[in-house]
């Protein structure tokens, strides 16, 4: 029997974001994207900041921002354990766009007090946070 | 009038006790809110990294972790979760007498029992007891941070990576609702097997990137949540076992002004009456 759906929890540290059953999952693993279909072996695997799009069983969709975790598939059951996720709507545009100048202003800054690795990893957030906000917006 | 002097102070000394466990219970009640938020927000992860934990445990992975191997268990180790203050009913000491009871079934199969204690109460508790504590933290306040604790549990891991104990647990107050709180005992490692049914076959994971970075990195956060999340609930228990306390502590002190009130009045009655009895015999001898 072919699987149709497949249950999804979203969960951070702060609160459970999703939880219910879905289509498919298309998400940002460490290695690249990844989509997700009922019946996938199972897979472990770190986020990289990204979004998770999930297409719920009546087709309408839902993206998360998520800043990094850890992903578990099994076949009948997904988890997604996330160090900080937003709903995409929660996000707020301006402040991602400050966050994004703001780092490579740093990375720019050539000064030697500048901690590379860590104003590389709030690019990479800013900027996949400005990438959810667009999806959204262009969805809407 | 003198008579009934001793029963007034009285009364009015458990008027003031009264009114202090009445506003503990108050204050109690205001701080379980918080902490009842606190641990709802941080359960859904714990619970799911057990999950995935679980289904780790199940899976018949390349890569062995040691945290995976069940050993023969020579020694046990707990983390006790308790709270730092008093005046909170049974609650600690229901958590103590069920840890005791776990740890003499495992003294029974001649294991040794180490303990890491989280809370002064469990400090003094199994020191006056002899056992033996290797690890200690106290005064963690109303809103504890994962970095106040990895102190200790990073004590127990490395026990358990030197082979020093085989079997680790935490013990905490699993928080049911306000009157109820569950004394605890969770098994952190080796990592506890998953009872779902559909995977009970063979079967390995795809990794992205590497088998043992991702899962070291999994079984560090697993550890860390769990005993994070045992001393949420816990802090939660405390204070709503308190309000319990502090609230049969008024009604209690409410009850004895009352009885006290009756003797007062009684032996009021009682002189008024003497006095007139003597005034009628005295005007009856004038007269």
């Amino acid at each position: 029997m072919a699987l149709l759906t497949v249950n999804l929890e979203v969960v951070s540290a702060q609160e459970s974001l999703f939880s219910g059953s879905i289509k498919s999952l298309q998400i940002t693993g460490s290695e690249g994207e990844l989509g997700i279909m009922p019946g996938h072996a199972p897979l472990l695997t770190s986020l990289k900041p990204g979004m998770a799009l999930i297409t719920k069983k009546d087709d309408s969709e839902e993206v998360i921002y998520l800043s990094g975790g850890m992903l578990e598939v099994q076949p009948n059951h997904i988890t997604v354990l996330a160090d900080v996720a937003t709903r995409a709507g929660d996000l707020d545009e301006q402040a991602a766009l400050e966050a994004k100048q703001r780092a490579e202003e740093n990375m720019n800054a050539h000064g030697t007090d500048v901690d590379y690795v860590a104003v590389a990893a709030e690019l990479a957030r800013a900027v996949a946070q400005l990438r959810v906000i667009q999806a959204t917006t262009k969805r809407s | 009038m003198a008579v009934g002097k001793e029963i007034k102070t009285k009364i009015a000394s458990v008027q003031n006790t009264q009114k202090i466990t009445n506003a503990m219970e108050m204050v109690a009640a205001s701080k379980m809110r918080k902490a009842q938020e606190g641990m709802a927000a941080s359960r859904p992860y714990a619970t799911n990294i057990r999950n995935v934990i679980g289904h780790i445990a199940l899976g018949n992975l390349e890569y062995r972790h040691s945290y995976m191997e069940e050993r023969e268990v020579k020694r046990v180790g707990y983390i006790v979760v308790s709270t730092d203050r008093g005046l909170c009913g049974g609650l600690n000491i229901n958590l103590f007498k069920q840890v005791l009871a776990d740890a003499a079934k495992w003294q029974g199969q001649e294991a040794e029992v180490e303990f890491a204690v989280v809370g002064s109460k469990a400090t003094s508790f199994f020191n006056n007891m002899g056992a033996k504590v290797i690890a200690q933290i106290s005064g963690l306040g109303d809103t504890p941070s994962l970095t106040d604790l990895v102190g200790s549990v990073q004590v127990m891991l490395k026990a358990y990576d030197n082979g020093e104990i085989d079997k680790l647990f935490i013990v905490y107050n699993k928080f049911v609702n306000t009157m109820t709180q569950e004394p605890t005992i969770d098994q952190l490692l080796p990592l506890p097997k998953s009872d779902d049914e559909k995977i009970k076959h063979r079967w390995d994971y795809i990794y992205e990137p590497d088998a043992n970075i991702l899962l070291d990195q999994l079984l560090v956060r697993y550890v860390e949540s769990q005993v994070y999340q045992g001393v949420v609930e816990n802090l939660a228990c405390e204070q709503a076992a308190r309000m319990v306390a502090m609230k049969a502590a008024t009604d209690n002190a409410g009850e004895l002004i009352d009885d006290l009130q009756l003797v007062y009045n009684k032996a009021r009655q009682a002189a008024i009456t003497q006095e007139l009895g003597e005034i009628v015999a005295g005007a009856a001898a004038v007269g």
